[in-house]
Formats: structure tokens, sequence, C-alpha cells
């Protein structure tokens, strides 16, 4: 192999056939797809997220959320995700068309979020979990997120962001309050958001049991 | 019959006459600038590359370790440590094997010096803008590709500049054979800018719509670990080999087939990282396809490199080149075959989602690549500077907690993983037994990233004796032990 323009051809061609396959396509028939309007109702799906929902995928993004845990529900018999009740349908490519950018994730050291907003749609969870996880559930690895949030004195009256029952080392003390931060807002908005609820033409929601 | 390894194309120690020892003096004291530059930025990034895996991995068993400043959460110093790592250390080692490489072998002296240095400045200030944009919650939690957008701009312009330089090399080169390690240096250095440039236009610029990113994603991030990391170290083992043995490749047909079969296949396997995703099943198939393929040119390339180094396998116990590079063949075999066997479905459906997966790519980055890279900055690195290594005993200790620390990281992975993913996968077994299994093995593996912070401490410490000239100026090569037969190729160690 000493003629150099053979091997600069051929490498790359063979780059640019699954750059077409798994850029070009992709990018082509996927990177378009639209809401669908449901027969019934006329609402659209995937429905749109309010926008401080859409502020927290930066903050999602900022702290990394994505290392641990995964946004995809997967079929059966590749897995047991919908059996573990990560969801009731799978995942598909129109789930994500409001997505940016996309937290499909490849660990779950953490839970699945995919529909993490219909298993936990208490704001002040969200908040209490992040503050600091291991009071709410004893066994978890998750950092905490408490540079989201602030203590503070209580002047007056308490704030009505202050997260309600915070327990634990890091619970306020007396006289104190702690109020999330305007990214820690636009997480939990976020994660509530985070329902693949609705049904969709290529991926119907099964029958409620 | 005589096989076609006999062409003496394949063994670069080999090529008659073609150069006098004193004309090879010449082409390493032309590299000794950019490459000594691009070695000594990737060893430093190596070091702040280990040092935020090691507390990455320490969080992971304890949460509330230093968890009250943002910089460094956990979701912040993982990618830090992966860009590290990637761009900052093993590219930048790649780079700078690869044009020392591309001189020798173009026989050639490097030229535009000047070029390259830029380039490397240019590199390492982007990857410190990248690095400072991580830690300061600018990351875009794009896997392999986290660096801001405004980061990324100065390390493409830094590229361009080495792959301009490359296509000056090949043009000038000396006419001749085409070496197997050109072919590899010469696709990678192609390969890469168009990966970089597509991946960072699709996805940070310019992002794509939700649904196609997810697939630019991981076509990027695996052609990069197997289109741009492994034809750099597969470049640097198929020169290191021969031309410490004094003996040509085994087989030049076998290093076509390994050349063409990888160049094909690997392109196709990203979508394995995806299995069971929101994805067409044709694309999922396709890349489940070309991993089962990679069985090709790994196995190609592992024949290819035993035949060459069968019967002289003491070799292993004096030189330290050697006996880095082969293990990370080894690794590589061993790396590559685990690949294709994790995107079969059924084993997927375990490993996938979790530290099997971890495991996995340490065994690549380090075990092969990194292992790849040390071993050709012992070769290389001496005739830079015009002094031997200081200490035999240093590389001693180099070796072994490396090794010893890679091995221990990726056994625990794969076992702790093994035990995550059953438990995942088992409808009755909850989601905390499953983080409970994999606890005491994530011990192991905080501990074997002591062993690799100290290997790599060792290795830096050596390098910068190296730099300064430190010791007494030594007759021969740092050996492990003295050669049985003292021919003369083995004064190349």
């Amino acid at each position: 192999m000493n003629r150099l323009p053979g091997i600069f051809a051929g490498v790359l061609l063979a780059f640019a056939s699954a750059w077409l396959g798994l850029v070009a396509y992709p990018y082509l028939a996927l990177g378009h797809m639209q809401p669908v309007p449901d027969e019934d109702t006329g609402e659209y799906f995937p429905p749109a997220s309010p926008g401080l929902a859409v502020a927290g995928q930066r903050v999602y993004a900022s702290n990394g959320c994505l290392y641990c845990h995964s946004q995809q529900v997967r079929p059966a018999p590749l897995s047991t995700d919908i059996e573990k009740g990560l969801g009731r349908r799978r995942t598909v490519p129109r789930d994500y068309l409001r997505a940016q950018p996309v937290f499909l994730g490849t660990m779950r050291t953490g839970p699945d979020l995919t529909n993490t907003g219909t298993r936990q749609p208490d704001a002040n969870w969200h908040h209490r979990h992040l503050y600091d996880p291991r009071p709410v559930t004893d066994w978890s690895i998750m950092p905490s997120f408490r540079f989201l949030y602030k203590m503070r004195q209580i002047q007056g009256q308490p704030s009505d962001d202050a997260i309600q029952g915070l327990t634990g080392p890091m619970a306020p003390p007396a006289g104190w309050e702690v109020v999330p931060t305007d990214e820690a807002k636009a997480l939990v908005a976020y994660l509530v958001s985070l329902k693949r609820n609705y049904p969709l033409p290529e991926s119907p929601m099964p029958p409620a049991k | 019959m005589k096989p076609p390894s006999a062409l003496p194309s394949i063994n670069p120690a080999n090529v008659p006459g073609t150069l006098a020892s004193r004309e090879r003096a010449e082409i390493d004291a032309s590299a000794r600038g950019p490459v000594l530059l691009f070695f000594g930025a990737a060893v430093f990034w190596l070091l702040v590359g280990s040092v935020l895996g090691l507390l990455s991995a320490w969080k992971m068993t304890h949460p509330g370790l230093l968890d009250s400043m943002a910089f460094l959460t956990f979701g912040r110093i993982r990618p830090a440590h992966l860009n590290a790592v990637a761009y900052g250390w093993a590219s930048q080692a790649g780079i700078g094997t690869g044009l020392w490489l591309m001189a020798r072998l173009c026989r050639v002296r490097l030229m535009r010096q000047k070029l390259l240095v830029s380039a490397a400045l240019f590199w390492n200030v982007g990857i410190l803008v990248g690095m400072l944009g991580i830690l300061a919650g600018d990351g875009r939690s794009i896997e392999w590709l986290e660096f801001p957008g405004y980061a990324t701009p100065v390390l493409f312009v830094a590229y361009a500049c080495i792959g301009v330089w490359a296509a000056i090399m090949f043009r000038c080169r000396r006419p001749g054979h085409v070496y197997v390690s050109q072919w590899y240096l010469l696709a990678a250095f192609l390969w890469f800018p168009w990966m970089y440039a597509t991946a960072n236009i699709l996805l940070v610029w310019q992002p794509a719509g939700g649904p196609a990113q997810g697939a630019v994603n991981w076509w990027f991030a695996h052609n990069l670990l197997g289109l741009w990391f492994t034809p750099i170290g597969l470049a640097s083992a198929y020169y290191m080999i021969p031309k410490i043995l004094g003996r040509p490749i085994y087989g030049y047909h076998l290093s076509i087939l390994g050349f063409w079969s990888l160049a094909v296949f690997s392109s196709w396997n990203g979508m394995h990282h995806l299995i069971g995703g929101p994805f067409p099943a044709w694309m999922i198939s396709a890349s489940v396809a070309a991993s089962v393929l990679m069985f090709v040119p790994v196995v190609a390339v592992a024949v290819n490199h035993h035949m060459t180094m069968s019967g002289h396998f003491d070799a292993l116990k004096w030189s330290p080149t050697l006996r880095f590079t082969v293990f990370g063949a080894m690794a590589y075999t061993v790396v590559s075959l685990q690949g294709g066997s994790m995107s079969v479905p059924s084993l997927s459906a375990v490993t996938h989602f979790t530290d099997y997966t971890i495991g996995h790519s340490h065994l690549g980055m380090v075990g092969f690549f990194s292992m790849m890279m040390f071993g050709a900055m012992y070769f290389i690195v001496p005739r830079l500077v015009g002094w031997e290594w200081p200490s035999a005993a240093l590389i001693r200790w180099h070796f072994w907690l490396v090794a010893i620390g890679v091995l221990l990281m990726a056994g625990s992975l794969t076992i702790g993983g093994l035990l995550q993913g059953l438990a995942q996968f088992d409808p009755t077994v909850s989601f905390r037994s499953s983080l409970e299994y994999a606890t005491p093995f994530r011990v192991v593996r905080g501990i074997s990233g002591f062993l690799l912070l100290a290997g790599h401490i060792v290795f830096a410490t050596h390098f910068v004796r190296m730099l300064l000239k430190s010791g007494r100026r030594r007759e021969g090569p740092a050996l492990f032990a003295v050669p049985a037969d003292n021919k003369p190729e083995t004064a190349a160690a």
C-alpha cells in the first residue's frame, strides 16, 4: 500500500458511509420531527414545557445530573424498564423533540428520570432532596446541591419560597430558613416537568391496569 | 514459502541504507521542541485528570466528601476528569508521538516547528478554558464533548495547524514505502477534524433537533476512541515492536486487513451505546453488527503483533518500551473483544447503565492507550533530549503501579457492574440493592485510583528529571535487565 491517494480516498469513503448513516440520516429524519395532535382532544404531544422548566435544562447540564441519571425507557425484551415502572411505554425519538440538549444518559448510578415528574410531582420534595438527599432517602449516594440554596435568618414573616420540612444535619436552626436560588427553582421546575405520560402514535399508552 | 512479511517496507528498522544514524539524529533534533511541548503538557494534564478521577471515585462511596462548593460537585469534576484525560493527556501524547513517528517514517526533518508550537499553545489554552468552563458550570453535559462552545473553536484552530502540518510532511516525504504506522496516522489525522467539527457544529454551535442528538453524540464519542486514539496507539505499536526486536512485522496482508476492516467497521459502532434507546431499530442493529465484526480488525492486529513477538517474549524482561507496548497491545485485544460482546443485546441488557462500562472504558484508555503512549515516550524522549532515563527502577515502579492499578480498577468495576446490572434487570430486586451490590467494588476502584495516581506521579517526576538531565550520564539506555543476546538492535530499547 504505497499509493497515498488510494489510502486517502479509502479512509474518507469508509468514514463517509457511517457519517451518512449515523449523522446525516438522523439529522434530516429525526432532527426535524414535529409534535402530533391527539385525535380526540386536538392537544399536541409532546406538550410544551413551562419556560422555567426549559431554563432548568441548563442547570441540569451545568451540574452533570446526566452522569448518574438516564432519561430513556427501553422496550422489552431488551430491558425490564417497563416492568420496573420507569414508564408505561418505551420512549421514542419524538419524546425528545423539545429537549435541548438531550439527556439520554449512559449510567443508572441513580434512578432513571424519564418520568420523575409523574412519580414525584411535589416541588418541595425535590427541593428537600436536592438540598440534602440522605434525610429523604437514607441510602442515597446523591451529592447535596445545597450550593443552589441560601440559608438566611427569617426577617418577620417566613418566605413563601422557604423549603418545608427539612430535617437532618443541614436543616436550618430555629429562626432560619432555606430558600432556593433561581437555578434551584428552574431545576425543580424541569424535574417535575419530566412526564412522558401522553400517548404518541408510534408508542401508544397501554391501557391502565 | 517465504511469508510476505519479508517485505522490507513493513519494518522501519530494515529499510536498507536509507537512514544513517546521523540523519536520524537530525530528524530527532528537529522534532525536539514541538514534541516535548506536547509531551510535557500531556503529562501535566495526566496528573490533573488523575486527581479529578480519584476524587470522583471517592465521592461515589462518600457522597459528603467536599460537597459544599459547586465547582467540586461530582457532576462537574467527573466530566472535567474525562476531558483532562481525553484531550489534555491522551490526545497530546498521541499528537506528540504521531509527529515524531511521521518525521521518522517520512524520513524528513520535522518542518514548520513554529506552526506546531502555536498549535500546542492554542490546544492547551483551549483545554484550560474548557476545564475552567466545566468547573464553573458551563459544561454541556454532552458526553465526551463537555467543553463549552467558547473553548472548542480554540481547540479546532489548534488542530487545524496540526492537520496542515501533517499534509505538508506527507507532501515532502522521501520517496519509498509507506509504512503501516503511516496509514494509521494519516487516517487518524483526517478523521479527527471531521468528527470533531461535525459533532461540535451539530451539538454545540447549531444544535440539531433533540431526537438526532444522541446518535451524533455517540457516533462522535465512539469514533474518538475507535478512530482517533486507537489508530494512533496501533501506529505506535506497529513501529515500536519491530523496532525493538529488530525483526519485521509478521504479515503484510494481515496489516492491510486490520487497517481497512477497522476503518469500515469502527466508524459504524457508535449506536451500541444506545441499545434500546429512542432510535430506529436499523441504526442500532447496524452498530451491533459492526461492533461484532470488530472481531476482524482486532484479531488481525493481535495475531500480527503476537506472531511478531513470538519467540522473543524474553525481550519484555529488559525493554521498558516493549513491556509497556505489549501490555497495551494485549489490553487492546481484550478491551475490543469485550466491547464487541457488550454490544450483543442480551449482554447489554445487563451491563448497560452500570459500572461495567466504566471498567471497560478504563481498560481501553489506561490499559491500552496510555500504556502504548508511555511505551512510546520511553523510546522517543531520550532521542529528543539526548539523555537516557535516569532510573530503571522508576520505570519499573511506574509499570507495576499502573499495570496493577488498571487491572484492579477494571476487574472490580467489571464484577461490581455485573452484580449491579443483574439487580437492575431483575424486576423483583429494588434499585437500592443494585447500588449496595456495587458499593464494595467501588471502594476497591477508589483504592486502584491511588495506584494509578502514584504511577503517574512517578512517571511525571521521572519526566521532569529527564528534561533537567539529572543524574550521571549513562552509557546505554535504562533497561530493566541486561539483554540475553546483545544484538545491535537491542541498543534501541
